[in-house]
């Protein structure tokens, strides 16, 4: 059996007194797409430098098809699109693209890499003059331009409009169905929904979830119940209740949970007085947060 | 079966050429990198271009000072020019993607040298046609041959320099601390005054510096009397800046990459 594509064991990454990633281990297999999920400030982006080697763990190791991944030989099967890198603005979208594809050993043709960016209008434009989003359809052409084996996505689609996300996120499924491995980070439940067969819910450094993205929605809260009580409220009024999450904050009860019938019985069975009870759908973002939250506090 | 990794030439040329139209089309890069020297000749030089520098037959001014700013010239490119562009393409953050590529990082350090020793030598073509069809230099062939190998070759410590000074000074500093560091130092080794005119501690200075010791073995390339010992003695100063250049160079790239990379 061949190594996994990716893989970390056991990792950790330690800023000075921040652990940005604490003992985490994976397998990526090959074909598989997988979204790392997690708030900002999860570890994310350490998880993929430590994938990727341009970060060194402080403890455990990182392989890429089982070799140390700065090997030149790993590297070359791989293309890795990330946050807030720069490239050189005085090139042409072409040369650029026909550069970074002389660093592999069998790279696509300029206009092939090009197009599956969609960017065949800007090929003879300098990069400088690129807008954001056609930027970040150049970093695109630039991971692809190997045409790697793996392919890492640091948040691509930050600042991107509704309309560039989703031709860019078709663009990856497309990349994705001719079996290739996808690595993504991203923020966006949604987005990792669209891609991902498999979602790394990632918070304070540690998966705190691994696996498919129905999985995941059925366990991120969809609802929000809340409302105002006279009684002070304590965590053990809300011991086994169906609840991701609950806040207290000026005698307003904020509870996040995916079946707000049964909690909301038992919370009048154990005669609890309400006013202002609302019950509304809690947005996506919210509700992830929080379970991500929960979760890491048990 | 494809090969693991991809060919080191091809490669290879492709930096370098990227790495030279990166350079050539940035005007302020190009045009102070490669007519300045040529516009110093003419500012300084042409206007005494005949007179002889000793006894007749000697070498005329205008050869003479052809040889100073031809040292000047390929000093300026690498540590000027090349040296802001290094930090400047830190400063955008160009090396985070470049780290995560197959590109060996001594392909890019090769490319990056191969690109400013040809914006060295453009810099050279142009302040030699001035010089010859303005400036009265007539030199031999050979002269000419030895002006460019020895511009070209004492050019190499100041890569090193370049590289360093790059990588040691940010983004917004690189332009101040490169000028301040390479203006006195070229009016210290005697290539736009004379050295007898500068104060006798400048004078006393001088021969320790890279470029006097550059600028030796080029002006003996056009037969211009040459102070502080044998040519000789300036190829293993030059020697010796070179290797402290790139060890320089080497300890300022593994400094800034270990805080960015570990």
């Amino acid at each position: 059996m061949s190594a996994p594509a990716v893989q970390l064991e056991n990792v950790s990454k330690r800023y000075g007194e921040v652990l940005a990633v604490d003992r985490i281990t994976l397998a990526i297999e090959t074909g598989e797409v997988v979204a790392m999920l997690g708030p900002n400030g999860a570890g994310k982006t350490t998880s993929i430098s430590l994938m990727l080697g341009t970060r060194k763990p402080t403890s455990g190791a990182a392989r890429l098809f089982g070799m140390d991944p700065r090997d030149l030989k790993a590297r070359s099967r791989i293309g890795v699109m990330l946050q807030e890198s720069g490239v050189p603005g005085m090139l042409k979208v072409e040369e650029i693209v026909g550069l970074f594809g002389s660093y592999y050993p069998a790279p696509l043709t300029v206009s092939e890499a090009v197009a599956m960016a969609g960017l065949q209008e800007k090929a003879g434009s300098l990069v400088k003059d690129l807008s954001g989003g056609q930027r970040q359809r150049l970093y695109l052409a630039l991971a692809v331009c190997g045409n790697p084996d793996v392919l890492f996505l640091d948040e691509p689609t930050v600042g991107m409009d509704v309309e560039g996300r989703r031709l860019f996120l078709q663009q990856i499924g497309e990349f994705a169905a001719k079996g290739r491995t996808v690595v993504l980070t991203t923020h966006y439940l949604e987005e990792a929904d669209q891609l991902a067969r498999r979602v790394i819910v990632v918070d304070r450094g540690r998966v705190i979830a691994d696996s498919t993205p129905a999985e995941i929605k059925s366990r991120v809260a969809g609802k929000r119940i809340t409302f105002n009580t006279s009684r002070p409220m304590g965590p053990n009024d809300f011991a086994g209740l169906s609840v991701s999450s609950h806040q207290v904050a000026a005698g307003r009860v904020r509870l996040l949970t995916n079946e707000p019938e049964t909690v909301l019985r038992e919370l009048f069975r154990r005669g609890i007085e309400m006013t202002q009870l609302e019950v509304a759908g809690a947005d996506l973002e919210e509700a992830f947060v929080a379970m991500t939250h929960h979760e890491a506090a048990t | 079966m494809r090969s693991a990794t991809a060919p080191f030439l091809p490669m290879l040329a492709k930096q370098s050429w990227a790495e030279f139209i990166k350079l050539f089309r940035v005007p302020a890069f190009s045009t102070t990198s490669i007519v300045l020297p040529a516009m110093f000749y003419a500012f300084i030089g042409l206007g005494q271009a005949n007179q002889l520098m000793g006894p007749p037959g000697s070498v005329t001014f205008g050869e003479y000072f052809l040889a100073s700013m031809a040292m000047y010239g390929v000093a300026n490119v690498m540590v000027l020019g090349f040296g802001i562009s290094v930090a400047n393409e830190r400063g955008q953050k160009q090396d985070l993607l470049m780290q995560s590529t197959p590109l060996p990082p001594i392909v890019f350090f090769i490319a990056k040298t191969i690109s400013a020793l040809a914006i060295a030598f453009m810099a050279l073509v142009v302040l030699s046609l001035l010089a010859y069809s303005a400036g009265g230099a007539h030199l031999t062939s050979s002269q000419w041959l030895t002006l460019f190998l020895r511009s070209m070759l004492c050019s190499i410590p100041f890569v090193g320099l370049g590289f360093g000074l790059g990588y040691i000074a940010g983004p917004n500093s690189a332009p101040a601390v490169t000028n301040l560091i390479y203006l006195p130092t070229a009016f210290a080794s005697g290539l736009f005054f004379p050295l007898n005119l500068l104060p006798p501690f400048l004078q006393n200075i001088a021969p320790y510096l890279p470029l006097y010791r550059g600028a030796q073995l080029v002006w003996d390339s056009v037969g211009a009397p040459i102070t502080g010992g044998s040519i000789t003695t300036d190829w293993l100063w030059m020697g010796g800046y070179t290797i402290a250049f790139f060890v320089l160079a080497i300890w300022a790239y593994r400094r800034d990459q270990g805080r960015k990379f570990n």
